[in-house]
């Protein structure tokens, strides 16, 4: 906490200086150090993630184009669309001109663009981890460091308000998150995994499995699971699987379904995962005063 | 081949039945102990004690009869439906690199597949509202269905008939690379469809259940009688096309049913485990190898050696990451790919 304030108190000086004209050098996950003369005024990102990160920092007005899965904020619906990370519309990109692009890992189009000398920053978002440091990052690399453990308080904060919503008869329940219809799940060591262990709900499928294992469907069903979690139009045919009427939660109905907005907010590692932890802290308060009656 | 045997009708000699003897009761036999390891593989891999165990504990219904046995029926009856496909193919085309899903109706099943799944995450948007529920009562195994069926459909159409098996092949290539061409572009505009297209072009025999079961062995049993009939017809095939149509064959007619009999045993497979790669072609290579015979013989045993390779395949791909899975797809392409470099290294040493 300390530690918390002194970086706070220490990026309040910094920002009160003439921090926006200061050159700003910035290491992405790769390692590659990214050296800038002047916090970049216009940015490209081909993640929706960073999009959002970029966004919740305060600098949504920066974005000069995006990927074609960004959909939020709302305002990105108005920049020009880029491709996505592997089929990046190289020369329209290009043309606009970005003092950087924000990208994930390795694509042939991150190489192509940083030949033709446009700033490429990789950076990875998989975890919950990775949100916080991508957030920091980008926050110095905006030129506002502050702002970056400022907007992680705030979803720590909305994580701890969607924690203590969480009825008590259902904490610590079982709870099977099925992410696609192999059917694949979102084990332990998953960005949602990570959220529902925020929670205090306990994951049906275990770290060992990796973040997203396709799975036998019968362990599922020995597994048991109390509570199943996922997209709402996919659960209605999760009862026609053989067997899987067994499921404690499938036979006595606690479900979790997101529709298609809230899914996707759901399984996208960036600035809203406290968003995220509150739809799921809505549906199993949702099953708690059922279960209660 | 031996052109003696071909027809079916002259004497055989003994060195051959013997063979076909054998590989009968080895099918038999490989059938029954896949069955068997089928039924132990559960979520903590294969094993016998832990089938015992599960025996003896409160859910061997669920577990054994409910999730299992289906299961690994089904990916015997799909292997069966592929293999009998698969003989089909290579008699039809007397090419032994023919396979079922040469004629449009891979593709075809995959297209279907692709549209569903972007319909609905299209929502009302794209298809119209009335459309949309059309195709979710549809689903995904009649979409695949009635996609291969269109596929070939339209490879006849191009092909103007199945009289020419050249232009057939070739009216197979261009559906094919149309319906890929579409269906990508739906995933380019669709994205979210493209896990669920990635799962069927892998194949799955994970959620087979005794519904599509039924389904799967009445379709067997119907068309294994209709080859029935036409098995010594397609000896005469193999013979060439003046020497079948000499013996009085009506071939235009002839291709007609037996390329509708392989289009709807391949659209009942993939319908119900997608694209499973590879065992079309190899069940009736092996077959030929262990023991030549007229199309009846090999007809009927390539089914059963698709059905013992399917089975096989599905076992593995429970049983080698337990408990999570390897596409069973993956697993036929890679026993299937090995075969195949098997035989090359056999052919180049000769």
């Amino acid at each position: 906490m300390r530690r918390w304030f002194c970086t706070w108190l220490g990026g309040l000086l910094l920002a009160s200086g003439a921090a926006l004209a200061q050159p700003v050098e910035v290491h992405d996950d790769l390692g590659q150090a990214l050296r800038l003369e002047r916090p970049p005024q216009r940015i490209v990102s081909l993640l929706p993630s960073l999009t959002e990160s970029v966004a919740a920092l305060g600098a949504g007005a920066r974005l000069v184009g995006v990927d074609r899965y960004s959909n939020w904020p709302p305002e990105v619906a108005a920049l020009p669309r880029l491709g996505g990370i592997d089929d990046a519309q190289i020369e329209a990109l290009v043309r606009l001109k970005p003092d950087v692009v924000l990208a994930s890992s390795a694509a042939r189009s991150l190489e192509r663009l940083e030949a033709l000398g446009v700033p490429v920053l990789r950076l990875k978002s998989d975890s919950h981890a990775d949100v916080r440091r991508s957030l920091a990052l980008l926050a110095q690399l905006l030129g506002t460091p502050v702002e970056g453990e400022r907007v992680w308080a705030r979803i720590e904060a909305q994580l701890a308000a969607a924690q203590v919503r969480v009825p008590a008869a259902l904490r610590g329940r079982s709870v099977y998150f099925e992410i696609g219809g192999g059917p694949y799940a979102a084990g332990t060591g998953s960005f949602i995994g990570q959220t529902l262990a925020r929670l205090g709900m306990a994951n049906a499928v275990p770290a060992e499995l990796g973040p997203f294992p396709k799975l036998n469907p019968e362990y599922v069903v020995r597994a048991r699971p109390e509570i199943v979690m996922g997209a709402l139009r996919e659960q209605p045919a999760l009862r026609a699987r053989p067997g899987w009427q067994a499921v404690p939660a499938l036979r006595e109905g606690r479900l979790c379904g997101f529709d298609d907005a809230g899914y996707e907010l759901l399984i996208r590692p960036g600035p809203r995962l406290g968003e995220g932890a509150a739809l799921i802290a809505d549906c199993l308060q949702r099953l708690g005063t059922g279960a209660a009656r | 081949m031996n052109r003696s045997l071909a027809l079916g009708g002259g004497a055989l000699d003994g060195a051959d039945t013997r063979r076909r003897r054998r590989l009968a009761v080895g099918l038999v036999l490989v059938l029954l102990l896949g069955g068997l390891a089928g039924l132990a593989t559960g979520s903590d891999g294969l094993s016998l004690r832990a089938l015992w165990a599960d025996l003896q504990g409160p859910d061997t219904l669920l577990l054994i009869g409910h999730i299992r046995a289906p299961r690994t029926l089904g990916a015997a009856l799909v292997g069966a439906l592929l293999g009998l496909a698969g003989a089909l193919a290579q008699g039809l085309f007397r090419n032994p690199l023919a396979d079922p899903y040469l004629l449009g109706s891979a593709a075809g099943a995959g297209l279907g597949v692709v549209l569903v799944l972007a319909a609905a995450s299209a929502g009302g948007a794209a298809v119209g509202l009335a459309g949309l529920a059309w195709l979710e009562r549809l689903g995904l195994v009649g979409a695949a269905f009635v996609g291969a069926l269109g596929g070939v459909a339209l490879t006849l159409s191009l092909a103007r008939g199945a009289a020419h098996t050249l232009r057939l092949l070739l009216a197979g290539v261009v559906v094919g690379v149309m319906a890929g061409a579409v269906s990508d572009l739906l995933t380019v505009a669709a994205p979210e469809a493209l896990r669920g297209k990635q799962a069927f072009l892998l194949g799955s025999t994970s959620f087979l259940g005794w519904p599509a079961l039924a389904l799967l062995a009445v379709g067997l049993l119907l068309l294994l009688t209709v080859v029935g009939r036409f098995a010594r017809a397609l000896d005469a095939l193999t013979l060439g096309d003046d020497s079948a149509a000499s013996l009085g064959l009506d071939l235009p007619r002839l291709r007609l049913v037996l390329v509708l009999v392989l289009s709807a045993a391949t659209a009942l497979a993939v319908s119900q485990a997608g694209l499973v790669a590879f065992v079309g072609l190899v069940a009736p290579h092996l077959v030929r190898r262990a023991a030549p015979g007229p199309h009846g013989w090999l007809v009927l045993a390539s089914t059963a050696m698709g059905a013992a390779l399917l089975m096989l395949a599905d076992v593995l791909s429970r049983a080698l990451v337990a408990p999570q899975e390897l596409p069973v797809g993956v697993v036929t392409g890679v026993l299937g790919g090995a075969y195949l470099v098997w035989l090359l290294k056999q052919r180049g040493a000769r």
